[in-house]
C-alpha cells in the first residue's frame, strides 16, 4: 500500500461511497475518491472496472442508489450535492463531460459543434475570445470550420471534442479515453495539449486504458476493479507499486 | 403429483365449460349468447395475433387483412349455388360448389395462412415499427382489393344473406383449438425460439435459430386462425364487408394482446373478454344519449394508462398458476 | 391528352404535395428526434381544419389571424400530446410509442366523433379566395395559389429556424444523439417540445388548407392525409426535413398523375398505389431518397 497523499484541503469534487446500478447490474459498489482545484486525476482500471460508469454519474447521466456527489465550483463558492442534478444542471455549474467515442455531432458542422458548447452560455464576446483562443490550440480546426465534423479524422475528432468540452468554460473538465483509436504520436501532442490546458486552472479527471501515459500526465490516480477503489495515490507511488506495474504498466517502468 | 391434480383440474374445468356452454345455448336469449359468440371471436383473434405478436415480436396490424381473406373465402365457398348465379360472376367450377362450413373454414384459413407466407416472406425483413406500418399497408391493400373485386366480392355492398352456420359450439371449439395449438407452441422448443427472436434476434441466431423461417411460421400460424374467426364471423353475423376488417379493428385486437401482456395466452383471453364486455356496457349508452365513440375513446384511454404505467400489460408474459385458458371460459363469462 | 391537360394535372399535384409536405415534415421532425412514428399527427390536421371553421364561419374573425390561430392551435395539440404520452413512456421499445400514438389517433378521432359528429362539414371560404384564375390552359383558384405560396415560406421559414437559430442547432444535436446533447447543456425536453410544437403547427395549418380545397371536412378526414404523408416522408427518407417536403411533391405529382392520367378504372386503386409503393421503398430503400442511415435507438 503506497502512502496515502491528504487530499488538498479544499476539493473541487468530492465523491462519497455511490453506489451506481445499471439495469440489474451493481457496477460501482461504493466508489469514494477527491479531485483537488486544479489537479490531474487519473483513473485507470481493467475493462468492466467501472471507469465510464463512474463518469457518467459524476455529469448526470446516470443515478447514483445511494452516495454524496459534492462539487465546489470555485473556492469561494459553497459545495453542491449534484448526484441527482440533471446533465443540463451540471454543465452550468462548470463540468465538462467529454465521453467515450467522443460524440461528436458528425451532422453539425466542425463550428457549430464547438458552439453548442457554449450552448448555455450568453456573453458573446467571451464565447468567440474562447473559441479563437481554441483555434490556435487546434489550428486545424479553423481550417475545417465549415465541413462536416463526421468527415474530420480521428484525431482531429477527439480535438473537435476536448475543444467543445472547452467552449462550455469548465472548472472541471471530464475526458473518457481520449487517446482510443489515436496514433501514438496524436497521442503524445495530445497529452501535451491537456497539460497546457491545466496549467490554465481547468481541472481534469481522466480514464485512460494507457496507464504509462495517464501517470506520466496526473499528479495522482485511482485504480478501479470491479467497481470499487482498489488503490490510490501520486502517479508517482503508483507507478512504482509492484502490482500496478504487473497489471496495468506491462512490468516494465 | 402436482402435474396429476393439475390435469384433474383443467379436465374439471374443461367440463365446466362444456356444461355452461350447453346451458347457456339453452338457457340464454339471443342478444346474449352473440355477446358470447363476438367475444369467443375476439379471443381466437388476440390469441393468435399473440403468436405472431407477443411470442415472436413480430408488430402486425395486418390481423384484420387475414381475417377478411379468410372470411371471403369461407363465405364464397359455403354460399349456396342458387345465390352466387344470382349475385356473383365466378368460375363455373367455384359456382357449382357449396361446401360443408368445416372444410370451408379450414380453406379460408389456409388461404389467410399462404397469404401471409407471401406477403411475409419480403415484409418481414422490416424490422419494429416500420414492420407495422408495412402491415399496416398490406390492410389496405387488401381492402383496397376486395372492394374494387366486384365480381366475386360485390365491392362495398359485401356478401350478405349467408347462412346462419356459427355457433356456440363452432366458436368455442376453435377458442379451445386456437388456445392449445397456442399453449403447445409456447412451451416447446418452437415457442422458446420465437421468444428467443423476440428478446435478442443476432444471439437466437447464433443458437442457430432459422430466423427467417421461425418470423414467417409465426406470421403464418396467427393468419390461419384469424382467416378462421374470419370465417366464423362472417356466418355469425350472415353478411361480410370490406368495411369490417378496418383498422380500428386492428388497434383493437393489437390493445387486447397489449393490455393482456404481450406473450400471456392468459392475458389476451382475459382482455379479449374485457374488451367485448366494455364494447357491450357502452353500446347503449351511445345509442341512448347520442355520443358515439365514447367505447373508443375508453379503450385508447385504458391503453395509453397500461403503456406509461404497466408497460408489460396485465399478466406479463406469464400464464397464472395451474390455470390453463381453455377451462376458464366457463368462468369468466 | 394535350400538354395543356398535363401543365393542369401537374399544378394540381403540387398543390396536394404542398399539403402532403407541410405534413410529412412533422413526421419526419419528430421521427428524427425521438425514433416515434407519431400516428395522431394526420389527425391534428384534422384538428386543425375543424378550428378553421370555428374561428372563420361561425365567429367571423379575419382570415390571416385564423390562419396565425390554426398554427399556434396545431402547436398546442402536439405539446399535449408529447407531455400526456410520449414523455411518461420515453425510453420505452419503439413499438410501444408506436401503439401509443394509435390510441391517441383512435382517442382524437373519437373526441371528434362525440363532440362535432360525424356529419360531414361544408367548409367554404370568401369569394376573394374562390375566385378562378386563368393562366393558358391552366385554372386555378386562389386558394391554390395561397397554398402553394403559403407553404413554401413556411417551409422555408422552418429552415431557416432549423439550421440559423441556436434552438434549430440544438435539434439537430438532440435528433443526433441525446445522451450527448445532453451533456453540452441542452434541456432535451424542451427540444424535444419544440420539435413537436413545430411539426403539429404545420400539421394543423394542412388541415386549414385541406378544408379549403376540398370544401368538406368531418372527424375522420385526418386519416388519409396522415398516412400519405408519412409514406411522404419514407419517400424522403424519415428525419430529413428537406426529404419529406421532396417527397410530399413526389407523392402529390404521382398521385394526381396515376389518377389523371391513366384509365378510370384504376383511379380506384389509388390508395393500394400509395401502399405498395411505401412497401417496395422500405423494402428497396429504406432510408429514402435523403435519409442517413438512422441507427435505432433501444
Amino acid at each position: 500500500m503506497p502512502t496515502l497523499e491528504k487530499p488538498k484541503k479544499r476539493d473541487m469534487l468530492k465523491i462519497d461511497d455511490i453506489h451506481v446500478y445499471r439495469g440489474r447490474t451493481y457496477v460501482l459498489q461504493g466508489v469514494s475518491l477527491e479531485v483537488g482545484r486544479r489537479e490531474i486525476v487519473a483513473l485507470i482500471g481493467a475493462n468492466g472496472a467501472g471507469k465510464t460508469t463512474l463518469l457518467r454519474t459524476i455529469s448526470g447521466l446516470l443515478r447514483p442508489k445511494k452516495g454524496k456527489i459534492l462539487f465546489q465550483p470555485d473556492s469561494q463558492s459553497q459545495e453542491i450535492d449534484i448526484s441527482g442534478a440533471s446533465p443540463e444542471q451540471i454543465v452550468q455549474l462548470g463540468i465538462s463531460h467529454c465521453p467515450e467515442g467522443r460524440g461528436i455531432f458528425s451532422r453539425l458542422s466542425v463550428l457549430e459543434n464547438l458552439m453548442i458548447g457554449a450552448y448555455l452560455r450568453k456573453n458573446r464576446n467571451e464565447i468567440l475570445d474562447d473559441y479563437n483562443s481554441i483555434c490556435r490550440v487546434f489550428p486545424i480546426l479553423k481550417e475545417r470550420e465549415d465541413q462536416a465534423a463526421g468527415s474530420l479524422s480521428g484525431g482531429e475528432q477527439e480535438m473537435l471534442a476536448i475543444g467543445r468540452a472547452l467552449m462550455s468554460r469548465p472548472e472541471l473538465l471530464i475526458l473518457d479515453e481520449p487517446s482510443l483509436g489515436l496514433g501514438p504520436i496524436v497521442v503524445e501532442s495530445l497529452f501535451q495539449v491537456l497539460s497546457e490546458i491545466n496549467s490554465r486552472g481547468v481541472t481534469i479527471l481522466l480514464v485512460e486504458q494507457n496507464a504509462i501515459m495517464a501517470l506520466d500526465l496526473a499528479h495522482r490516480a485511482y485504480v478501479l476493479e470491479t467497481g470499487r477503489v482498489v488503490l490510490y495515490g501520486t502517479s508517482g507511488e503508483l507507478a512504482g507499486n509492484e502490482d500496478v506495474q504487473k497489471a496495468y504498466l506491462g512490468g516494465i517502468v | 403429483m402436482i402435474m396429476t391434480r393439475n390435469r384433474l383440474i383443467h379436465c374439471a374445468l374443461f367440463i365446466a365449460g362444456i356444461a355452461f356452454t350447453a346451458s347457456a345455448g339453452m338457457a340464454l336469449n339471443e342478444y346474449v349468447l352473440s355477446i358470447i359468440n363476438f367475444a369467443g371471436i375476439f379471443i381466437i383473434l388476440a390469441i393468435s395475433l399473440n403468436i405472431t405478436n407477443g411470442f415472436t415480436g413480430l408488430f402486425s396490424l395486418g390481423h384484420p387483412g387475414f381475417m377478411a381473406i379468410g372470411g371471403y373465402v369461407t363465405a364464397i365457398l359455403t354460399f349456396p349455388v342458387s345465390k352466387k348465379a344470382m349475385f356473383l360472376e365466378v368460375p363455373p367450377w367455384l359456382a357449382s360448389m357449396e361446401m360443408p362450413f368445416l372444410p370451408a373454414l379450414l380453406i379460408g384459413g389456409a388461404c389467410a395462412a399462404l397469404t401471409a407466407i407471401l406477403v411475409g416472406v419480403p415484409v418481414l425483413r422490416l424490422r419494429g415499427h416500420y414492420l407495422a406500418v408495412a402491415t399496416m399497408g398490406f390492410l389496405i391493400i387488401v381492402q383496397v382489393l376486395i372492394t374494387n373485386w366486384e365480381t366475386v366480392t360485390r365491392g362495398p355492398l359485401g356478401l350478405n344473406g349467408l347462412q346462419p352456420l356459427t355457433h356456440l359450439w363452432w366458436v368455442y371449439a376453435w377458442v379451445v383449438i386456437t388456445v392449445y395449438v397456442s399453449w403447445k407452441i409456447k412451451f416447446s422448443s418452437y415457442g422458446r425460439s420465437m421468444l428467443a427472436i423476440r428478446e435478442d434476434e443476432l444471439a437466437a441466431q447464433c443458437l442457430g435459430i432459422n430466423l427467417f423461417r421461425t418470423r414467417v411460421a409465426a406470421l403464418a400460424i396467427g393468419a390461419f386462425f384469424a382467416g378462421i374467426a374470419g370465417g366464423l364471423w362472417a356466418h355469425l353475423v350472415t353478411a361480410i364487408t370490406p368495411a369490417s376488417f378496418s383498422l380500428v379493428l386492428a388497434f383493437n385486437i393489437v390493445v387486447m394482446v397489449v393490455v393482456g401482456g404481450t406473450g400471456s395466452i392468459t392475458g389476451s383471453f382475459a382482455a379479449a373478454i374485457l374488451f367485448s364486455v366494455i364494447t357491450e356496457i357502452f353500446r347503449p349508452l351511445e345509442e341512448n344519449f347520442d355520443i358515439y365513440g365514447i367505447g373508443e375513446i375508453l379503450m385508447a384511454l385504458i391503453l395509453i394508462l397500461i403503456l406509461i404505467y404497466r408497460p408489460s400489460g396485465i399478466f406479463g408474459n406469464k400464464e397464472p398458476g395451474v390455470l390453463s385458458p381453455p377451462n376458464k371460459k366457463g368462468g369468466c363469462l | 391528352m394535350s400538354g395543356g391537360y398535363i401543365a393542369q394535372q401537374i399544378v394540381n399535384g403540387l398543390v396536394l404535395g404542398s399539403m402532403y409536405a407541410l405534413v410529412a415534415i412533422g413526421f419526419s421532425m419528430i421521427y428524427g428526434i425521438i425514433r416515434l412514428i407519431n400516428f395522431a399527427h394526420g389527425d391534428i390536421v384534422m384538428i386543425g381544419a375543424f378550428v378553421t371553421l370555428g374561428l372563420f364561419q361561425t365567429l367571423g374573425i379575419p382570415f390571416p389571424v385564423v390562419a396565425l390561430a390554426v398554427l399556434t392551435a396545431g402547436g398546442i395539440i402536439g405539446i399535449m400530446i408529447e407531455r400526456g404520452t410520449f414523455r411518461p413512456i420515453r425510453g420505452a421499445p419503439q413499438v410501444t410509442g408506436f401503439i401509443a400514438s394509435l390510441g391517441i389517433s383512435i382517442m382524437l378521432q373519437n373526441l371528434g366523433v362525440m363532440f362535432l359528429t360525424a356529419q360531414p362539414r361544408n367548409f367554404s371560404f370568401p369569394d376573394y379566395l374562390q375566385r378562378v384564375i386563368k393562366i393558358g390552359a391552366v385554372t386555378f383558384r386562389t386558394i391554390d395559389a395561397v397554398i402553394m405560396i403559403s407553404a413554401f415560406c413556411l417551409m422555408a421559414l422552418l429552415m431557416f429556424l432549423v439550421h440559423r437559430t441556436k434552438l434549430g442547432m440544438a435539434m439537430r444535436a438532440t435528433a443526433e444523439n441525446i445522451d450527448m446533447a445532453r451533456l453540452m447543456g441542452i434541456n432535451i425536453n424542451r427540444t424535444i417540445l419544440s420539435a413537436f410544437a413545430m411539426g403539429s403547427a404545420l400539421a394543423g395549418i394542412a388541415g386549414l388548407m385541406w378544408g379549403g380545397k376540398f370544401g368538406q371536412i368531418d372527424p375522420l378526414l385526418g386519416f388519409v392525409p396522415g398516412l400519405k404523408s408519412f409514406v411522404a416522408a419514407v419517400i424522403g427518407g424519415v428525419g430529413s426535413i428537406p426529404g419529406a417536403i421532396l417527397g410530399g411533391y413526389i407523392l402529390g405529382l404521382s398521385e394526381v398523375l396515376f389518377v389523371g392520367l391513366l384509365p378510370p378504372v384504376y383511379s380506384a386503386f389509388r390508395d393500394a398505389f400509395v401502399f405498395v409503393t411505401l412497401i417496395l421503398i422500405l423494402l428497396i430503400l429504406p432510408n429514402g431518397i435523403f435519409g442517413k442511415r438512422i441507427e435505432d435507438r433501444p
